[in-house]
């Protein structure tokens, strides 16, 4: 997901604040930044929150690398708009995070020195106009995944945040699917050209939900605090039944041999990503982690004179209204 | 006249297809995320006006040709937008000066097409000069602050006026094709806009700590496309690769 | 982390809406100024919406009492229609998106 690998912090806090604490959360009360909480939880949250806002906007990156390619006014419009709300989502996550004790700016050095990660998916490459298809069906689509029970979560701003994104994420995945369908029904070359990016984009869409639940061992505390809603089984099955119908419905082959219904347990059979790709991409070996964060740096440090800027005229201008009173 | 007219509504189109088309590369890797979505923001309102123009302007040729052939099926000696808007981005510095220089004419210009005796541009002008009248809020602030803010800052807004400055004249230039728009009552006389156009820029430049460059020098080429810069045709390049590699491909 | 740059301080956006009775808080944003910060709120929350109001409050200002278990407000532009998930057919038989 875009928040993949959240390590729950240990919490030494007093056992009867703890359990009162738990018994507002078991009774779906919304935790507020004010509020007495543990300080595993804040500290499991702003890591969790904060790679959720790096995601996005390291997100920007690679659909960002279309827009100036898109074949018609209209679809320029659409991504430049869809990009351009991955860029709010990650600001409204940032807020988020701030009401917990922690900057957006410190969050951002956090991010390109590494201490912060973001979703493994964003580090890989968009080649072909049919990615941004494939990558608002199936990126976005695996996001909403995530992103609708978050909007239940237990604490108040990331909850309300969420909420917000979810009404702007579904534009997001149609757009995505609306490509794929122009594609698919398009000319042989589009055709060819949706199919490799569906091959190119399945498994790390599958990745995009954590490792395998047997192998994850963060999650207990995390979802009885509701700050983890699903485990990752869960959502990727769910993500697996809901896209393998598009798939065959855009006349698509999932590049899984063994994909196939089950009856029995009501959901697809479905071949699990390789997850030694995965923990290299998280540790940045992914094919653009350098470009990504080399992006993200250069936009920071090339920022940061106008940042300064206009920061300084605000502060001469209050100076001299302090002055003339 | 409807030769002048479309060429006409292609220099309307095209200034904003191209400038739209610059701001859009910010997307992603703007100095803040507050500006990061303003920008898309401006982009995508020039995109819009974009698809009105070049619209129109196809109707008027009635050659077939709708907005999306216009704009990336024609090559840069069609092309007839303001080398202004041709300009590279360079820093967010030079980028937000190219806008307020533009933004300024063509809140005028707008503001002026509002009252066109062409019922299509009237209606176009009308929508557009909203956005257009945010984006100049928007730059103008921002000139200020950042001329005013620090020395760095100054530094490089002053660098940006400087080399901007000799391609703002050519958007008053006037051509046959503007004599003949604004005899019919179409367009407003171009030459006349630059006073109220310096009575806006002038006091900004002012609060912000800049200095307008002495030499009245315009560069002049982009709107006839006589002569455009080397810039645009890289830009092309880009806009235009699929339909131009998938010729018979829809999108 | 503290020898940061002077980080753009933090505002709290309220907004009436064109129907709205009062302005309601719809979220915050980073903003040098008061006048950017009005610049920054109508980009960043009524993606340009004619005829709404805007009110900006710096985050410190702002007195809580309890905190507010409201939902956020989102009032997308109307003429970016595509923003609308209905701008796009997707046919009935995909299924649910
Ligand atoms: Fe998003
Ligand atoms: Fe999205
Ligand atoms: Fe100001």
């Amino acid at each position: 997901m875009y928040a993949q690998m959240i390590k729950s912090e240990a919490t030494l806090d007093d056992p009867e604040k703890l359990a009162a604490f738990q018994a507002r959360i078991d009774a779906g009360d919304k935790i507020e930044p004010k509020e007495w909480m543990p300080e595993g939880y804040r500290k499991t949250l702003i890591r969790q929150i904060g790679q959720h806002a790096h995601s996005e906007i390291v997100g920007q990156l690679p659909e960002g690398n279309w827009i100036t390619r898109a074949p018609t006014l209209e679809r320029k419009a659409i991504l430049l708009a869809k990009v351009q709300d991955e860029a709010g989502h990650g600001l409204y996550l940032y807020c988020a995070a701030e009401t917990l004790g922690v900057t957006r700016d410190e969050m951002t050095e956090m991010l390109l020195d590494g201490r912060m990660k973001y979703s493994s998916i964003f580090n890989y490459p968009t080649l072909t106009w049919a990615d941004m298809g494939a990558v608002g069906w199936l990126v976005d689509g695996a996001a909403i995944m995530n992103q609708v029970p978050l909007q239940r979560t237990s604490f108040g701003p990331y909850s309300r945040a969420m909420v917000r994104i979810c009404k702007e994420e579904s534009f997001h995945q149609r757009q995505g699917f609306d490509i794929m369908m122009k594609m698919c029904k398009g000319t042989e070359a589009q055709k060819n050209m949706a199919q490799d990016a569906l091959n190119r984009m399945w498994f790390p869409s599958l990745m995009m939900f954590g490792p395998s639940d047997k192998d994850s061992t963060h999650s207990v505390q995390s979802m009885s605090w509701k700050i983890k809603m699903n485990t990752n089984d869960e959502l990727r099955q769910k993500f697996v039944d809901q896209t393998a119908p598009q798939a065959e419905y855009l006349g698509l082959k999932i590049p899984d041999e063994t994909l196939a219904w089950n009856e029995e347990k009501g959901g697809y059979d479905f071949a699990e990503p390789d997850w030694d790709e995965f923990f290299e991409v998280l540790q940045g070996n992914g094919p653009c982690n350098v470009e990504r964060i080399e992006a993200r740096q250069k936009a920071w440090d090339d920022g940061a004179w106008v940042r300064e800027g206009l920061m300084a005229h605000a502060e001469k201008r209050a100076a001299l209204k302090e002055a003339a009173q | 006249m409807s030769a002048a007219l479309f060429e006409y509504l292609l220099r309307l189109g095209d200034n904003t297809l191209v400038l739209g088309h610059r701001v859009s590369e910010w997307c992603g890797v703007a100095p803040a995320l507050e500006e990061d979505i303003a920008l898309a923001n401006t982009a995508l309102d020039f995109i819009g006006q974009t698809q009105m123009w070049l619209a129109y302007a196809a109707e008027v040729e009635d050659k077939g040709r709708d907005a999306d052939a216009l704009a990336f099926r024609r090559d840069v000696w069609d092309f007839r937008s303001l080398l202004l808007v041709e300009q590279t981005n360079g820093d967010f510095g030079k980028t937000l000066m190219r806008q307020f220089l533009f933004d300024a004419f063509n809140v005028l210009n707008l503001t002026a097409l509002v009252g066109s005796a062409d019922v299509r541009i009237a209606e176009i002008a009308a929508k557009s000069v909203k956005e257009a009248q945010y984006h100049l809020e928007r730059s103008r602030e921002t000139v200020i602050a950042l001329g005013d803010g620090t020395q760095e800052s100054n530094r490089r807004m002053q660098k940006a006026l400087d080399v901007l400055w000799p391609f703002a004249g050519e958007m008053f230039v006037v051509d046959a094709v503007d004599t003949e728009m604004q005899k019919a009552g179409i367009g407003p006389d171009l030459a006349a806009l630059r006073g109220e156009w310096v009575a806006i820029i002038q006091p900004v430049l002012t609060s912000a700590m800049l200095t307008l460059p002495e030499s009245d020098f315009a560069h002049k080429g982009g709107k006839t496309g006589v002569r455009h810069s080397e810039h645009l045709g890289h830009m092309l390049a880009t806009m235009q690769f699929l339909p131009r590699a998938y010729p018979d491909a829809q999108w | 982390m503290s020898d940061l740059k002077k980080e753009w301080p933090l505002w709290e956006v309220f907004i009436r809406g064109q129907h709205g009775m009062s302005h309601r808080h719809v979220g915050s944003l980073h903003a040098s100024d008061e006048e950017m910060a009005i610049l920054n709120a109508r980009d960043v929350y009524t993606r340009r919406n004619e005829g709404v109001s805007i009110w900006v409050v710096e985050a410190k200002h702002i007195g809580a009492s309890s905190p507010d278990q409201k939902g956020p407000l989102y009032e997308p532009s109307n003429s970016k229609v595509y923003r609308h998930p209905t701008f796009f057919d997707i046919p009935d038989d995909v299924g649910a998106m």
